[in-house]
């Protein structure tokens, strides 16, 4: 059906492939996933290529990805931090580039399925844990414990702790899903009212212009989500691997 | 017109410049510090991070009841300190300290707090 809303995120399979009763095909989502990897690599690598004193504009580009995620990185996790750049700047070009590959009419946007940004936001998590108790030891544990709390309370406040700890994987992978899916269907439900109010004669014409404006302004937010969304994304992963390296803060 | 004077008045130039510059400095970093960016990204942080602590308190609190079948307790003594961690969460993400140190957001202005 045309006018339906959630058509655009069924995943289709396009080569069929079945291992052991294990479901592999390659289906569109995978497509897309492995055009973003291409198009980033691809890009970067011809865009470095010339390394001109005086960068071309492509080579601009791409060292204006490379300074925003680094300093992000660098703020918050100091320089110490600088080991996991590779880590965090594919995040980044990963869901930056799939977020704009899905404001294409007909494209698949690989980040409104919360399988996607689950493993992405549960690789950062195991990263964080990996990293934090490969580091300090048991001393990694000292996050859930904060300073200058009473030793009565202590418990509930280690509980509390632990819970917003446990929250965190969650809440980085809803946020992103949730907003590129509610954007999506926003959109194309708003871009559905301009057909069906235009096919209601000549006043349904006219009061489509209504949608239409509508549609073009959430087209115009929603370019601003897709990036938004990458930069959150990123910048909450650095603040996690800050506590990874620096458990007490320091 | 003598060298000196010439001097003079480019050194005079030179001061004033310096001063407006500074003073430009100044107006740029007390008011709005943080860009639109940051405060959008803020936004959409904010409401994410308060409801998932609440449900990750009702998630705890159902599976201690569904294994040690105490229910309704867990979930009781659970649900409340989900909500107390999404506050937490919110006021940490809103940048106010909280002592703690699980999600230190505004890294800069903490770490310079805790040197």
């Amino acid at each position: 059906m045309a006018n339906d809303p959630i058509h655009q995120f069924q995943i289709t399979k396009l080569l069929p492939l079945d291992v052991n009763g294990v479901d592999l095909s390659f289906t569109n989502s995978s497509m897309f996933m492995v055009a973003t990897v291409v198009l980033t690599s691809v890009f970067l690598l011809w865009s470095t290529g010339g390394r001109g004193l005086v960068p071309s504009r492509s080579q601009s580009l791409s060292e204006i990805a490379y300074e925003f995620v680094a300093g992000m990185l660098r703020d918050s996790a100091g320089s110490q931090g600088m080991k996991f750049f590779p880590f965090v700047f594919s995040l980044f070009m990963f869901i930056l580039v799939a977020n704009m590959f899905g404001m294409f009419p007909y494209f698949f946007t690989v980040t409104s399925h919360v399988i996607i940004t689950v493993a992405l936001a549960l690789a950062v998590f195991l990263t964080v844990l990996i990293v934090g108790f490969g580091k300090h030891g048991f001393g990694f544990l000292k996050l859930f414990v904060p300073s200058g709390v009473p030793i009565a309370i202590m418990p509930l406040v280690v509980a509390i702790e632990v819970i917003s700890f446990i929250a965190r994987p969650i809440s980085h992978s809803v946020r992103l899903f949730a907003n590129m899916l509610a954007g999506h269907i926003t959109l194309k439900v708003f871009a559905g009212f301009i057909v069906s109010m235009s096919t209601m004669g000549a006043v349904g014409v006219v009061g489509s212009l209504l949608p239409f404006a509508m549609t073009v302004g959430l087209t115009a937010l929603e370019f601003l989500v897709a990036f938004l969304q990458a930069y959150v994304f990123t910048m909450l992963t650095c603040m996690y691997i800050n506590d990874a390296l620096h458990p007490g803060g320091h | 017109m003598s060298n000196s004077d010439q001097r003079d008045q480019l050194e005079e130039r030179l001061k004033s410049l310096d001063s407006r510059l500074r003073e430009n400095d100044q107006k740029r970093n007390s008011g709005n510090k943080k860009s639109d960016n940051v405060n959008f990204s803020n936004a959409i942080r904010l409401s994410t991070e308060f409801v998932v602590a609440i449900l990750v308190g009702v998630g705890i609190g159902w599976t201690i009841d569904r294994f040690f079948g105490t229910a309704p307790w867990a979930m009781i003594i659970f649900l409340p300190m989900g909500f107390i961690a999404g506050v937490r969460n919110i006021m940490r993400a809103a940048g106010l300290k909280t002592g703690s140190q699980v999600g230190n957001d505004d890294v800069k202005g903490n770490n310079t707090d805790r040197k």
